[in-house]
C-alpha cells in the first residue's frame, strides 16, 4: 500500500487517493480531541480542559465555517487573523446571549399579545356599572 | 540545553519503521521517527520542553491559533504514515520525558495494542453526519381546509394541523435516520454513533440528526461510499469524510 508520491504534511495533495478531501479543520479537530487512545504520558493535561476547550473551538469553528470557506492557512499564516480568534469566540458567546435574551422577550410579547386579543371585543373601563 | 520531549501520534507494528516517508516533518518542523519496541513502534517527533511541558502545553492548548496548528500536523502525520502502515492514533497532546519511557510504557501495553492493531487493519474509518432537509418547524404556507370555519377556530385548527404534521415529519426524519445508520452498519465492522449534543455547544447546525463513524473493510471501501452517495431520502442530507485513520475506533481493551 505504498502510495507513491505522498504529500508533505501541511501541503495539499494534488489528486490524492480516492475519496473526498479530509482536511476540514471541524472534522480534523473532532477527531483529534475526542477520539483516538489516550494515554496519560508523562506530560499530564487534564482532559477535563481539553473538553472545554473542544467546546469553545467548535464555537468558533462553526461561527467561521459558516461566514466563508476557511483556506489552511488561514489559521496558520495570520497572526492579526489567528489573534483575533480569541475574540471572536468570546463574541460568538456573548451574541448566543442576546439571541437568547432576545427570543425570550418576543416569546414573552406573544403570549402577553395572545392574552389581550379576548379583552378587545369588551367594553372599556369599568365606569357604566 | 533544555529538555526534549518526545510526542506521540501514532502506535503500530514493528514494521511501520520501514515505512515512515523520510522528510516527514511533526511538529515545530521536526523531523518524524519510528521508535521501536519489540513487536510495537511509536511514530514520535521530538518537541521542546518549552512548549510541551505540563505548564507550557496547558497553556498552549488554550490558544486557539497554536491549537489548529498542532491539530493539523497532528493528523497530517498520522495520515502520513496510516495510509502505508495500520497504526493506532494518540489523541493531540501525549507527550513523554524521553525515548525510555515511550518504549517502557509499549512494552506495558504491547498486547492490547496487537490486539487493537489487528482489530483495525486494512480497514478505514469514515464519517457519515445526516442532516434534516427540511427544517420540521416550519409551518406550512397554503392551507385548504378551514376556509369556513371562523377565525378563531380556524386558528386553532391550523395550530393542530402543523403541531401533527410536525410530529409526523420528526417521526418520519427518525425513522430515515435509523433507516440509514442500518445499511451503513451492516455494511462495515463496526460502527459507533455519536451523542448528538446541543447546537450551541457542538457547533454543529441545528438540523443535524446523525453523526456517526463507520469502521469498513478497505476491500469494500467503494460499496460503501457508494451506498452512502446512492441513499436517497427526502428527508435527509448526507454528508460523507474520509477516509481516516481509524480515530474513532482506536481504543485499548486493557486486561
Amino acid at each position: 500500500m505504498t502510495a507513491g508520491g505522498m504529500a508533505v504534511p501541511g501541503r495539499p495533495r494534488p489528486g490524492a487517493d480516492s475519496g473526498p478531501q479530509s482536511s476540514n479543520l471541524a472534522d480534523i479537530l473532532e477527531r483529534v480531541l475526542d477520539k483516538g487512545i489516550v494515554i496519560v504520558g508523562d506530560v499530564r493535561v487534564n482532559l477535563l480542559d481539553i473538553e472545554l476547550l473542544t467546546i469553545k473551538i467548535r464555537l468558533l469553528v462553526a461561527s467561521v465555517d459558516k461566514a466563508r470557506e476557511i483556506g489552511i492557512d488561514w489559521w496558520e499564516h495570520d497572526p492579526s487573523l489567528s489573534k483575533g480568534s480569541r475574540e471572536l469566540a468570546e463574541e460568538n458567546r456573548q451574541l448566543l446571549e442576546r439571541i437568547r435574551a432576545l427570543e425570550a422577550r418576543a416569546a414573552a410579547r406573544r403570549s402577553r399579545g395572545g392574552e389581550e386579543r379576548p379583552k378587545t371585543g369588551r367594553p372599556r373601563g369599568g365606569g357604566d356599572e | 540545553m533544555s529538555d526534549t520531549l518526545v510526542y506521540l501520534y501514532a502506535v503500530g507494528r514493528a514494521a511501520l519503521r520501514t515505512v515512515v516517508p523520510a522528510g516527514l516533518t511533526g511538529i515545530a518542523g521536526a523531523p518524524v521517527r519510528a521508535l521501536v519496541a519489540d513487536r510495537l513502534a511509536a511514530v514520535v517527533s521530538s518537541v521542546d520542553a518549552l512548549g510541551f511541558g505540563a505548564e507550557a502545553l496547558r497553556r498552549n492548548l488554550d490558544d486557539l491559533s497554536w491549537l489548529a496548528a498542532t491539530a493539523r500536523t497532528h493528523h497530517s502525520v498520522v495520515d502520513a504514515v496510516w495510509r502505508r502502515e495500520p497504526v493506532a492514533p494518540l489523541r493531540l497532546g501525549t507527550v513523554y520525558v524521553g525515548d525510555d519511557n515511550v518504549r517502557a510504557m509499549l512494552h506495558e501495553r504491547e498486547a492490547a495494542f496487537l490486539a487493537l492493531l489487528s482489530r483495525i487493519r486494512g480497514r478505514q474509518e469514515w464519517g457519515v453526519k445526516a442532516f434534516t432537509a427540511t427544517d420540521p418547524d416550519v409551518e406550512p404556507d397554503e392551507e385548504g381546509d378551514g376556509a369556513e370555519l371562523r377565525p378563531g377556530a380556524a386558528y386553532l385548527q391550523r395550530k393542530r394541523e402543523v403541531r401533527d404534521r410536525t410530529s409526523r415529519l420528526r417521526a418520519e426524519v427518525h425513522d430515515a435516520v435509523e433507516d440509514l445508520h442500518r445499511v451503513l452498519a451492516t455494511s462495515a465492522q463496526q460502527s459507533r454513533r455519536y451523542v448528538l449534543q446541543d447546537p450551541r455547544l457542538s457547533g454543529h447546525p441545528p438540523n443535524l440528526v446523525l453523526n456517526a463513524a463507520y469502521l469498513v473493510e478497505q476491500a469494500t471501501s467503494s460499496a460503501f461510499t457508494s451506498a452512502v452517495d446512492g441513499w436517497r431520502s427526502p428527508y435527509l442530507q448526507v454528508e460523507l469524510t474520509g477516509p481516516w485513520a481509524p480515530y474513532s475506533f482506536a481504543t485499548l481493551e486493557e486486561s
